[in-house]
């Protein structure tokens, strides 16, 4: 599902994120990506839908190679991705069925398609009661659930995301974690970047470690391996 | 693996229009001022457009006017022998006379002539006087305007003619005159032109802006180039639009009021303004197209220079 292939990526300003990066995530795999601050894992999701491009090597998502993609065959990578962030990006002036439904009204689906899959993501991520609510009036976990929704309406092959539990509690975090978990168990490749070493531990899946750009380790249902 | 580099290209939906539309408005109440700003340069630089293209367009047709009804001028041969030529030029007096749809022939020697350029150049040329070199005249005023070229082009034709001038002369001077204002009209319609593409392209800059959070998530779930951008460029475009509202309706009723209380009074006269129609219709159309082109070219260098997808 994700190859990639001894990647180099240079920012313009010198700094090497990412120097030599070759993995292999096959379909339905949950990943996490660990490795202390800076070390490139931000980098090494952005080189897979292709917010960033790879300096050198092969990027190939999906049977796309993203090296050779041009930019307005961008949008066709995007359709087969979800993509989650830490501050959940969602519209404040758009409750949550339209945050939701956003996604598929500027992919052009049609309006009784949305209707039907954004009350089925809402189910599934337990927000069915709060549909005409606004952002500004959800908990954060709320809000980062509306988020997961939005990333999987379009039922994507893979969903990527960049430390989603990085602004919630303890107690909020595994509330998304199961909601990720559901979602891997429906055959949806999950890569995850994250700092906490309690889930990482506890809901055990394949760990690569980054460090200076390089993966260090990579190992199925291994450990955090950082001090807290 | 085998690849598929397929493109999002779906031709583009009623609802998707219709949403593209319903954004481009929002935006247009959401930008206020500058919307405000915007609609007003344009509204100025179209009404400029609107009262210049109807000035030329009246003027020139004083100028083709004019040009029909101009008196013909030929240039007599000089003929040494004085005798002779009182006899040449009493047989082409003649001859002119009795073609038909002539209505006059003149005769002015070459010192009136002189006397003539010497008016309207100064003394300078007075120097002249002691070896004329201009060519005895007969002036021709055709009895019908229309006539005027057939004629003159017959005259041509005739022994012991030198040169046969007509319309330039006189309309000359209105030329220089309408090429003139034309040049400084269009040099103020132009710089009008870019202040508005201007200002138009720093409200869909604006707009851009405020919706950076938007066209983030649009790019992020796919959405393609073409469904981001047209929404700001049908902005531009009615910024275009309303902007030609007022020019139009003033353009209009200003120009039918001013047909009606002129249009008797030049009745029968050679002077003549152009009918309300096709004339209005014209320059709507202009003011309409023109406001749509500063619209459209005005959004589209900013979504170019801003929305790099
Ligand atoms: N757009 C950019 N331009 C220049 N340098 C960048 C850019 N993005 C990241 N970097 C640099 O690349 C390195 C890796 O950054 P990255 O964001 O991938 O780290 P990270 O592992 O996600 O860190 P964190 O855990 O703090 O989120 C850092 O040194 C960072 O300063
Ligand atoms: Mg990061």
């Amino acid at each position: 599902m994700i190859q990639m292939n001894n990647v180099v990526k240079k920012y313009p300003n010198g700094v090497v994120a990412a120097n030599g990066i070759s993995v292999d995530i096959k379909k339905g795999e949950f990943v996490y990506v660990v490795g202390p601050s800076g070390a490139g894992k931000s980098t090494f999701i952005k080189l897979m839908y292709r917010e960033e491009k790879p300096t050198s090597g092969d990027v190939v998502i999906a049977g796309m190679n993203l090296s050779s993609l041009k930019n307005r065959q961008v949008p066709h990578l995007r359709r087969q991705l979800g993509v989650v962030f830490q501050d959940f990006k969602l519209l404040p002036r758009l409750n949550v069925y339209e945050n939701i439904a956003f996604a598929l009204e500027v992919i052009e689906e049609n309006p009784k398609e949305i209707r039907k899959r954004v009350m089925e993501v809402l189910d599934l991520v337990g927000l069915k009661h709060k549909v005409r609510m606004f952002p500004n009036e959800l908990s954060g976990g709320e809000q980062q659930r509306v988020s997961i929704a939005r990333s999987i309406v379009n039922m994507p092959k893979v969903v990527i995301a960049d430390e989603p539990t990085g602004n919630l509690d303890p107690e909020t975090s595994w509330e998304i974690m199961n909601i990720f978990e559901e979602i891997n168990a429906r055959g949806t490749t999950i890569v995850m970047a994250t700092h906490n070493r309690e889930i990482v531990n506890t809901i055990r899946k394949r760990v690569i470690a980054i460090e200076g750009g390089l993966i260090v380790r990579d190992v199925y249902g291994g450990d955090y391996g950082y001090e807290g | 693996m085998s690849v598929m580099y397929t493109e999002v290209t779906t031709a583009m939906k009623g609802r998707t229009i219709r949403r593209h539309f319903r954004e481009s408005i929002k935006s247009l109440g959401r930008n206020g001022w500058m919307t405000f700003a915007s609609i007003s340069a344009v509204t100025v630089t179209l009404l400029l457009v609107g009262v210049f293209t109807i000035i030329m367009m009246n003027l020139n047709k004083v100028a083709d006017d004019i040009e029909k009804d101009v008196e013909i001028k030929v240039l007599i041969d000089i003929i040494a022998d004085p005798a002779e030529a009182k006899a040449a030029e009493a047989t082409l007096m003649e001859e002119i006379k009795n073609m038909p749809g002539v209505a006059e022939v003149v005769y002015s020697s070459k010192e009136q002539e002189l006397d003539l350029l010497v008016d309207s150049y100064g003394e300078d040329l007075s120097l002249f006087e002691q070896s004329n070199p201009l060519n005895n005249v007969l002036y021709v005023k055709a009895s019908e305007p229309q006539q005027t070229v057939d004629i003159a082009k017959k005259i041509e034709k005739f022994d012991n003619i030198s040169e046969v001038k007509y319309g330039e002369e006189k309309v000359g001077k209105l030329f220089s005159f309408l090429n003139t204002s034309r040049n400084v009209g269009l040099v103020l319609i132009l710089g009008l032109l870019f202040t508005a593409i201007f200002l138009i392209s720093n409200t869909i800059r604006i707009t851009i802006i405020a919706r950076r959070d938007e066209i983030e998530i649009m790019k992020l779930v796919g959405a393609t180039n073409s469904f981001v951008r047209i929404p700001f460029v049908i902005e531009g475009m009615w910024l275009g639009v309303l902007g030609s509202i007022v020019p139009m309706t003033v353009v209009s009723i200003v120009y039918a009021n001013i047909f009606k209380i002129i249009e008797p009074k030049l009745n029968g006269e050679l002077l003549q303004l152009l009918d309300v129609t096709p004339l209005l219709y014209q320059v709507n159309a202009l003011i309409l197209v023109m406001g749509i082109l500063i619209g459209v070219w005005g959004s589209f260098m900013s979504v170019r220079k801003f929305l790099k997808v």
